[in-house]
Formats: structure tokens, C-alpha cells, sequence
């Protein structure tokens, strides 16, 4: 794939981005999210239709009109999400759509059965496979998907995050999978964002961002720490403080402790993760995509009910089992995903504003609607909402004034901690540093701040304290003081030369 | 969606205005007192049940049973009537509430989807009916005011007789109209003036709209979505339930085998007053406005009928309803994809 470039709406994806996978061979692909990852897979399976570009598969020029179109060519998918019908027979599954026939249209079901048998034992995957796929686990699944996709003859396999759903185990099985695909002669395209898995099987790497390849390289050229730094952009020489964000003035007011979480599991996605917050402080939370940042965030919040650990908050353990109940204890929370998630698009900047401080606002059963503007009007102007005026509807918004009306939905309930989960994204930069500049200037009223940011300037310039998420767990806790971002790369990419240093100074002050 | 949640579309009134004044140069009597009242009268039902119906099309659901709780209300109702006109109406009533709470139960609690559930319902409302009607119309008590209810004119008490006199003159036809308004429509008007109150003044009818027009968003802020989405589906059922206790009045009956379509009728006047089918969106009176306006088409139907230019049975009648209201609903949803495009 040569300079591919696609925008949608007028806001390029990819812009000249390049892949290139040799026969046989396993191409790791990275990248931050928005990096352009997804997209280049979905017009390389035909998903997407490229605005500019070349592609060539297998000796001659190719374009995909659609994903079934790819699987005949032989370039098959495998999603994170399993797309096959559950409640059908492993041997159905594998045969969709292409199902061996006898004469008068009727199913030979000998063969369906006896083929799909042999062709999962060359994976070593020796099931019933006239069970329904829903009896087994995830990785069977996701063999039997791998299973379907080869036999469509396919000469590459993508696969998206294949192991996001899978537990130590299964993963093991899907890599020998993976490497057996490649003795076999086939090509894998393989995303994932654990780079354990991706040093353990792939052979290069591609590395995106920002819709552009910068780097191809041999898996064995490339430290974790380098990898992350091409991904996120950074420097590898410490950089220091540049003062580039707009967090202003420092952790004069910390008071006791607000928040502790300890413990905190959720499924595959989190397993141990510990963080505390305390009264006028932001603590900045890191990690890659998929580190369960989000997750974690949430389960505090009571929007996803955790498995297993302790929550304690302004001075009493909770299990709060609503947002609704995290909210009267005093919680915030700002999602990532503004759009669906943050605003009702088609309300006004003063419903959005006030919603959920309607209760309040109401008197005999009718809302107030004086003081309801009020409250409106005092904070458009405190946080400098640039609005045509109350009742435009918040759609009509940029990215920033949108995010300042849903922090506004939160002050106006008086909280003591906003669980800001990536609240400059998408943001202009001028509208960016109001926003840091008012996250500081909160703090320091008193607020505690839980922010979570794929920046790593915003978190090392703007965070009190900082903890590093990997794969589920804290995995590090970093203060404000000669903090560089090298460090939080470090802790997020588990570099093994950090691990060794550590363990001989471990030795030698023992 | 300020004001007091009456912003029809524009085009929806200026139709209503065309069609009636067409209405009025085409057919001899289309404006006189009887007529305009009888289509009020009649149409209050209709009204009272898309109004229901908007409360849970804003919360982006949909509620299949209306018909065939209203046949089963009229049922109720209509056994109750001898026991006097409150005990009618509140058993009418109470019955289209207990039907919107199982709606409502089976929908939030149960978290099936409104679709099904309501269509479960409403199979389980007929059935019901005809077993309470033991398979007829269930005559109403004539002795108890009852009927009242629905061939009334609630302010007739008041018409002074010049108004009927020969000298009557303008002010005299307004008036004679004004007192003679059926008490159906009165009622109509008054939950209609209720519900814009509730879903323009209250933070319960602001989080009615929240809820449907940003499911997860609401969660997140707090708001008590299950708790919005519960009280719509049991306002559905309470103005289904008063549509029974008008039919039962105004025909003289519970009936049991009526209601059929009338869901689709309801949802034609929402979406036809500008409520998206998704939720989130949606207006009071401009449900008032597609109600009426669906009233007076079907009534120009029926005298285009009467004149013998066309001739359909009551049959055709129905399908020229069912495609009409199709049209409807098709280009309500293609005119949203291109607003939201």
C-alpha cells in the first residue's frame, strides 16, 4: 500500500500513509488511537474506498469493492469482536455462505462436519464441532474465526486486537496459531496494543500516527521505550518542562485524602489497578490504549460495576451502584466521547448545562426558569463559553465550548472530584490552554481532579502526581517534581532495561 | 422547544389551514357548528392517544398496545358506568394505567425491547377485553351521566337561548361555538395544556427528552432515565385508558374489537407534528396539530365520499388510511435523515 490518504468530511484519516507485508511474513501495526490504524485496514479489506493511492496484493494492482470481495481475493479479517453466529455449530460457522452442497441444494453434512474437523486439528483445536460455537471460550472463537479465514485460502490474515478478550492462556494458543499460519505461507497483519505479544510473533513493525507510517522497522531493531516514543512522538532525550500547556501555578493547596481506589478489576480489561486523589490536587492517569484507563475511571464512577476491589471516597468505603449515587457523594465525570456521550446534541446550552441540577432548580414543580438562567449566565461567563447565547443548541458548539458547557454541568453541582477522561481532545489549542488553565485554577479551589490524557505534556506538565496504567494494573507512581515524560514511557511501555536497572539498584542498596 | 412546548412545524399548521378552508368551498356544511364539533368530538380520542404516544416516542421507545388497551378500557369502563359516571371514568382510566405500568415494568425492568413488549401487550389488552365483554359490545349505564362523557357539550349549561335565536349574529355563533365545544375535546385540551406544561416546565419533561435523545450521556449525568422512560409508558396507558372511557360514552358501548390501527394513527400525528421516531426531539403541540390535521383528512375523505365522485367501502377506506399514513411516516423519516445529514 503506496501514499494512501483518506479524509472523511474534510478531516484527513490518513494522508500518504504507507504498509507494505512480505509473503510469510508477520507485520506488527501500531498506533495511538486516531493514528489512522483502522482505517488503513478497512480500505485495505474493502471496507473503506481510498481517496488516493496504490495498493498491490499478490503481484498486481488491487482494489477491494468490499469485505467478502477481499475474502475471495484471499485478504481476510479477524475482529476483536467475534463475527460469527453464536447459537450455530462450530462447522456451520466455519462454512457460512460457502456451504458444501449434494445434489438438489440439500447441505452435505458429512463433509461440513468432517472438513471443518480437520482443518481446526492443523491449529491443534480439537473440539466437538457440532456444538454451537457459544459453549466455547473466546479463544476457540477466535481459532474457529482464524480457522474460517483460512479456508477461504487466504493468502493475509488482519487481525485487529485479537487478544483483547483473552486471558494468558489463550493468548499463547492464538500466538502459536499465528506462528503456524506463518509456516503455512500465509501473512499476518497483526494490531494489538501489548507489546509482549507483538515481540513474541511478528517480525517488523509498522508504526502510524496522525494518519502517517513513520516507522518501519524489524521487531528486533527496536526497543519498547523506542516504540513508544514513535508512537506517542516524542523525544527520547529527557525533555524537559517546556511549559507548553497552559497549567499554571502549582500544588500549593493539597489537602487530605479524597479518592482511594485499591484493587480495582474489571473483567480482562482491569485487573489490579490502585489510585488515590486528594482534595486540590490533579492526578494525572497514563497509558497506552487499551491499558484500561477508561475502565477504571468509570468503575470509580459506578457507569460499569467492577469486579472486585475497594472504593473509598471523601472518608467512607462506597459501592455506589449507580452514577446517579456517585454523583450525590459529590463524583464528576466527563467522558471521552463527548459526542454520544457528553452532550444531548439537539438541547440547548442551558438544558445541557443544567440538566441534572434540574431537581434543584424546580419550585412547586415548575422549573425556575429565572434562577435556571441565572445559574446559566454566571457560568457562561466564568468560564467564558462563547455561545450565541443560552438556547443555541449545543451542537452548533466548537469541540472546546462544548467541553466547557459539560464541565459547567458539573461545577454547577458543587463537586469534590471531576473525573476528566481526555478533556483537551479534539480541542483547539487556544480553547485547549482555558480549559487546563481552569482545570488549575479549580484545583486550587479545593477540587480534586482525576485526568486521564493520551498526552503525555499535559499530564506531566499539569498532573500533582501521576500514575501509569499497563495491561489492567498501576503499574507506576510518579510525583510532579523532575518528572519527565521518558519516565511515564517507561512505565508504559515496561521497558526491560528500566526493569534490570532497577533490580541491580534493588541489589546493591540491599 | 421553549415557550410552552408548542412549536409545530409551520408547514403542518399551514397544511391544516389549506385543508380546511379546501374543506369549506368543496362541501356544504364542512364548517357548521355540528360538523366541526362531531369531528372534535370524535377525533379527541385519537388526540388523547397520540398525546400518550408522544411521551414514549420522545423517549426514543414506541407503544404497539394503545388500540387495543383503549377497547379494553372501554370495556371496563362501560361495566363500572352503573355504578356512576366517576366510577366509569376512573375505572377506564385506572385500567389504561395499570396496562402502561405493565408496559412500563416489562420495558425498563425487564429491558425488553418496547417493540415487543408492547406488541405482547397489546395481544394480551384484546384478549382480556373480549373475555371481560364475553365477546360483545358491553352497553353503558344511560342513567348515570356516564355517556356524558362523551356526548356532552360540558359548558351547554351556559348557552344562553338568544344564542340559537335568528338575531344571533357573529358574537353570537362564537359563543354558541365556544359553549357547545364536546366535552371530550375539552378533556383532550386540557391534558394537552397539562402535558406541554409538564414537558416544557418540568425537569421531568426535560429529562424525558434528555433520556431519548442521549440514552447513555443521561446515565452518566445521573438522571434517573428508567425512571423517565417508566412514567411515559404509564402515561401512554393512562390516555389510552381515558380514549376508552370516551368511546364507551360517545357510542353508547365498551368495545371490545375497536382500536385496531389506531397505534398507527398515533404515531402518524407525532411524527407528522415533528417528534423524531428516535427520540430526544419532539413537540407537544405540534402532536395537537398532526392529530387535528389527520382528523380533518380522513373527514374530507368521508365527504368526498359522500358526494359520490368516488365511492369506497369502508374496506378500501382502511386502505387508503394505512397507505396514507405509510406516506407519512416514510417522508417524516426521509425529511430527518436529510436535517441530520
Amino acid at each position: 500500500m503506496q501514499a494512501i490518504s483518506k479524509s472523511f468530511g474534510g478531516i484527513p484519516a490518513l494522508s500518504e500513509a504507507s504498509l507494505e507485508v512480505m509473503p510469510a511474513e508477520i507485520m506488527a501495526l501500531v498506533g495511538q488511537n486516531g493514528a489512522g490504524k483502522s482505517t488503513m485496514i478497512k480500505i485495505l479489506n474493502g471496507a473503506y474506498v481510498r481517496d488516493s493511492g496504490t495498493i498491490e496484493f499478490d503481484g498486481g494492482p488491487w482494489t477491494a469493492g468490499s469485505p467478502q470481495q477481499a475474502q475471495r481475493a484471499g485478504i481476510s479479517t479477524i475482529f476483536q469482536e467475534i463475527n460469527l453466529i453464536g447459537y450455530r455449530s462450530v462447522a456451520e460457522n466455519i462454512f457460512l455462505g460457502r456451504e458444501p452442497r449434494r445434489a438438489f441444494g440439500l447441505l452435505d453434512w458429512k463433509k461440513i462436519n468432517d472438513e471443518a474437523a480437520a482443518l481446526l486439528a492443523r491449529f491443534d483445536v480439537r473440539v466437538d464441532v457440532r456444538a454451537p460455537l457459544e459453549h466455547f471460550s473466546t479463544a476457540i472463537q477466535q481459532m474457529v474465526a482464524i480457522a474460517r479465514a483460512v479456508s477461504f485460502a487466504a493468502k493475509l490474515v488482519i487481525m485487529d486486537e485479537p487478544t483483547s478478550s483473552l486471558d494468558e492462556a489463550e493468548v499463547d494458543v492464538l500466538l502459536r496459531t499465528v506462528r503456524q499460519l506463518k509456516a503455512e505461507g500465509v501473512s499476518v497483519l497483526f494490531v494489538s496494543h501489548k507489546f509482549d505479544e507483538l515481540y513474541a510473533v511478528c517480525d517488523r513493525v509498522t508504526i502510524m500516527r496522525d494518519g502517517k507510517t513513520v516507522a518501519v522497522t524489524p521487531m528486533s531493531d527496536i526497543s519498547k521505550l523506542q516504540l513508544v516514543a514513535s508512537m506517542l512522538g516524542r523525544e527520547l532525550d529527557e525533555v524537559a518542562k517546556k511549559g507548553a500547556t497552559a497549567f499554571k501555578g502549582g500544588t500549593g493547596n493539597v489537602g487530605g485524602e479524597l479518592l482511594a481506589a485499591k484493587g480495582i478489576a474489571i473483567g480482562h480489561l482491569v485487573r489490579d489497578a490502585n489510585l488515590d486523589v486528594r482534595r486540590g490536587e490533579i492526578v494525572g492517569l497514563a497509558g497506552l490504549l487499551g491499558s484500561g484507563r477508561t475502565e477504571t475511571a468509570r468503575a470509580i464512577f459506578a457507569a460499569d460495576q467492577r469486579a472486585a476491589g475497594d472504593v473509598t471516597f471523601d472518608g467512607a468505603a462506597t459501592r455506589f451502584k449507580t452514577p446517579a449515587e456517585a454523583i450525590a457523594a459529590g463524583m464528576g465525570y466527563c467522558s471521552e466521547d463527548r459526542k454520544s456521550q457528553g452532550i444531548i446534541p439537539g438541547m440547548s446550552v442551558a438544558e445541557n448545562l443544567t440538566l441534572a441540577l434540574m431537581p434543584a432548580l424546580t419550585r412547586s414543580g415548575l422549573l425556575d426558569e429565572a434562577k435556571q438562567r441565572e445559574v446559566v449566565e454566571r457560568f457562561i461567563k466564568e468560564i467564558g463559553i462563547k455561545c450565541a447565547g443560552p438556547n443555541q443548541k449545543i451542537r452548533e458548539l466548537s469541540g472546546g465550548n462544548q467541553q466547557k458547557v459539560l464541565l459547567a454541568r458539573w461545577l454547577c453541582m458543587n463537586p469534590k472530584l471531576l473525573i476528566l477522561d481526555e478533556p483537551t481532545r479534539g480541542i483547539d489549542v487556544g480553547a485547549k490552554a482555558e480549559i487546563q488553565s481552569l482545570i488549575r485554577r479549580l484545583a486550587s479551589d479545593g477540587l480534586g481532579v482525576l485526568m486521564i490524557s493520551s498526552e503525555l505534556e499535559e499530564i506531566v506538565e499539569g498532573a500533582d502526581r501521576v500514575f501509569v496504567l499497563r495491561e489492567g494494573r498501576t503499574v507506576a507512581e510518579f510525583d510532579h517534581e523532575n518528572l519527565t515524560e521518558g519516565d511515564i514511557m517507561r512505565a508504559m511501555a515496561h521497558d526491560d532495561a528500566e526493569d534490570r536497572r532497577q533490580a541491580e539498584g534493588a541489589s546493591t542498596s540491599a | 422547544m421553549r415557550g410552552w412546548g408548542i412549536s409545530p412545524s409551520m408547514a403542518v399548521v399551514a397544511v391544516l389551514i389549506v385543508l380546511t378552508l379546501l374543506g369549506a368551498w368543496r362541501y356544504d356544511g364542512f364548517l357548521s357548528e355540528y360538523n366541526v364539533q362531531s369531528v372534535l368530538r370524535y377525533n379527541s380520542m385519537f388526540a388523547l392517544v397520540a398525546l400518550g404516544m408522544c411521551f414514549v416516542i420522545m423517549t426514543g421507545g414506541i407503544d404497539l398496545s394503545v388500540g387495543s388497551v383503549a377497547a379494553f378500557s372501554s370495556v371496563v369502563a362501560a361495566h363500572l358506568s352503573g355504578y356512576g359516571l366517576l366510577a366509569g371514568l376512573l375505572g377506564g382510566l385506572g385500567a389504561g394505567l395499570l396496562a402502561g405500568t405493565l408496559n412500563a415494568v416489562i420495558v425498563t425492568r425487564l429491558k425488553i425491547l418496547p417493540f415487543i413488549a408492547t406488541l405482547a401487550t397489546m395481544l394480551a389488552a384484546s384478549g382480556t377485553a373480549l373475555l371481560l365483554a364475553n365477546n360483545q359490545s358491553v352497553s353503558v349505564s344511560y342513567e348515570t351521566g356516564f355517556v356524558d362523557l362523551g356526548q356532552g357539550d360540558l359548558l351547554s349549561f351556559m348557552r344562553p337561548e338568544w344564542v340559537d335565536g335568528d338575531n344571533a349574529g357573529v358574537l353570537g355563533g362564537i359563543l354558541g361555538f365556544i359553549l357547545s365545544f364536546p366535552t371530550p375535546a375539552f378533556i383532550a385540551l386540557a391534558a394537552y395544556i397539562v402535558a406541554g406544561i409538564v414537558i416544557g416546565h418540568t425537569a421531568f419533561g426535560r429529562h424525558i427528552l434528555a433520556s431519548g435523545g442521549g440514552t447513555e450521556a443521561s446515565r452518566l449525568m445521573g438522571l434517573p432515565v428508567d425512571r423517565a422512560i417508566f412514567f411515559a409508558y404509564v402515561i401512554s396507558g393512562g390516555t389510552a385508558g381515558m380514549a376508552g372511557v370516551i368511546l364507551a360514552a360517545q357510542f353508547g358501548a365498551g368495545q371490545p374489537i375497536e382500536g385496531i390501527g389506531w397505534e398507527l394513527f398515533a404515531i402518524a400525528s407525532v411524527v407528522v407534528g415533528g417528534t423524531l421516531l428516535t427520540g430526544g426531539k419532539g413537540s407537544i403541540g405540534g402532536t395537537l396539530a398532526g392529530a387535528l390535521l389527520l382528523g380533518i383528512i380522513f373527514t374530507i375523505l368521508n365527504f368526498e365520499n359522500g358526494m359520490g365522485w368516488i365511492s369506497l367501502s369502508a374496506y378500501w377506506q382502511s386502505v387508503v388510511r394505512g397507505a396514507f399514513l405509510f406516506v407519512v411516516v416514510v417522508l417524516q423519516a426521509k425529511l430527518s435523515l436529510r436535517q441530520e445529514a
